[in-house]
């Protein structure tokens, strides 16, 4: 079990900030999120694209952003607990006690819910029959390699990690690269390599075309294919590799019995506590009246949040207001100054 | 103002009046118009938005661009008459416009 004083959930920069604003009051925290790094959205959803509406920083990329964020905590020395989804959140006395997909517990006064729309999962294929092949025939991602060896692989989706996989797999198994339209999106030289490894014979690519049938028994025999125009092809197949990028599921947080609008949970202005104390929510997932979906409001938001946190974390000391230009403990809690 | 009918997949109607300058996105959001969720807020990076859009109509809206197509890619069954609701801008021209939601957003 895990002891801290807060337990963010989610490392988008609303989180990131929030270990931020906690660390400068003296308060330790630790992040779960369910992707594999740091970011959020920046990362996963527009890590290229430049945002305009940080304050005092008059263009920045989402990685950008996100590897400032880290760096400006890094003085906190905070434990990220990634590829974990928060399961339960349960109540002991005035402690809060959370569950993770991977068993991990941990405790704490408070809970701060930065879970932006959800956790990021992979959006899965729409066919009915998919769902049963799902971790025998169809994958979607790969983590290990050594089951795609020797097999007919069929490959959906124009993007990055289709493209990539497809000709990494293509080494040793024999790839299908199918797609709804004829341009895929990729690195153009991913794209002169899939080329070349079609004239060769090692990738075909079939556009522009959607799934429409798979058949089996316990595993993928072949499925068939439906081009635009009508005409349907069967393609042997033992394994679907499916890439349509990420979806954001709200997951479990809607079972722990916090008011909700919608996707979003209510919490007061004043501190965005929800209704149940020491649970408070922040960023995208939070909403008031007025409530604006951006990065500098969610800043504001923990920046309030961590002042209430203190309060509950440490009932007996009094919460003291202090500027970062020119308080001593802050520059300790930063590594500026030794401590005396 | 534009009146805007929203088409679910089993063919339920509603129609409401969007503002001009509002995206049939956030016309959907605002008149709670069921069967489009719009996870990331309208900056196209998540196509949950997804609506197919009839053919008398496809040519009056503004050109799709390389973006929304690459995005159109991720979304749930896509067509060759699939649009991002947050990027059709209403105007008096889209007055009576039309579109159908999908059978699920993600």
């Amino acid at each position: 079990m895990i002891t801290t004083d807060v337990i963010i959930i989610g490392a988008g920069p609303v989180g990131l900030f929030a270990v931020h604003q906690l660390g400068i009051k003296g308060l330790k925290a630790e992040v779960i999120d369910n992707l594999d790094k740091a970011g959020g959205q920046c990362i996963e959803l527009y890590p290229e694209k430049p945002i305009y509406d940080i304050p005092a920083v008059p263009e920045c990329t989402g990685k950008e952003l996100t590897d400032n964020l880290l760096k400006q905590i890094s003085p906190f020395k905070t434990n990220f607990h990634y590829n974990e989804r928060v399961e339960e959140v349960t109540q002991d006395k005035n402690n809060w006690i959370v569950k993770t997909s991977r068993n991990k517990i941990f405790i704490a006064p408070n809970i701060m819910i930065a879970g932006g729309v959800g956790s990021f999962e992979p959006r899965k294929l729409s066919l009915k029959e998919a769902e049963k092949f799902e971790g025998t025939s169809i994958f979607y991602s790969v983590t290990n390699k050594k089951i795609f060896e020797n097999k007919s692989i069929s490959i959906f989706g124009g993007g990055d990690s289709a493209l990539d996989w497809a000709l990494e797999l293509s080494k040793f198994s024999k790839i299908t690269l199918i797609h709804r339209r004829n341009e895929f999106r990729g690195a153009p030289h991913t794209l002169s390599e899939i080329k070349k490894l079609e004239r060769q014979g090692k990738i075909f690519i079939k556009t522009p075309c959607q799934l429409e049938k798979i058949e089996g028994e316990k595993n993928i025999k072949s499925i068939s294919i439906k081009f635009d125009d009508g005409k349907i092809e069967k393609i042997e197949t033992d394994i679907i590799l499916s890439f349509f990028g990420l979806i954001m599921k709200l997951g479990p947080i809607a079972e722990w019995g916090l008011n909700m609008d919608k996707k979003t949970i209510l919490v007061n202005t004043n501190n965005f506590q929800t209704n149940k104390a020491g649970i408070f929510a922040v960023g995208d997932i939070c909403t008031y009246p007025g409530k604006l979906k951006l990065i500098l409001s969610g800043f504001h938001e923990v920046a309030l949040a961590s002042v209430e946190c203190f309060k509950r974390a440490k009932p007996n000391e009094t919460y003291r207001f202090e500027f970062t230009t020119a308080s001593k403990t802050i520059h300790e809690r930063l590594g500026l100054e030794k401590k005396q | 103002m534009p009146k805007i009918t929203y088409i679910t997949h089993d063919g339920e109607k509603n129609t409401v009046e969007v503002p001009t300058g509002l995206s049939v996105m956030e016309g959907a959001l605002q008149n709670n118009v069921k069967g489009i969720d719009a996870d990331c807020g309208g900056s196209m990076a998540c196509a949950t938005c997804h609506v197919y859009v009839s053919e008398n109509w496809l040519s009056k809206i503004e050109k799709i661009h390389d973006a929304e197509q690459d995005m159109l890619d991720m979304a749930h069954e896509p067509k060759k008459n699939s649009r991002l609701s947050c990027q059709i801008i209403v105007s008096n021209d889209l007055d009576g416009l039309e579109i159908t939601t999908p059978v699920k957003q993600s």
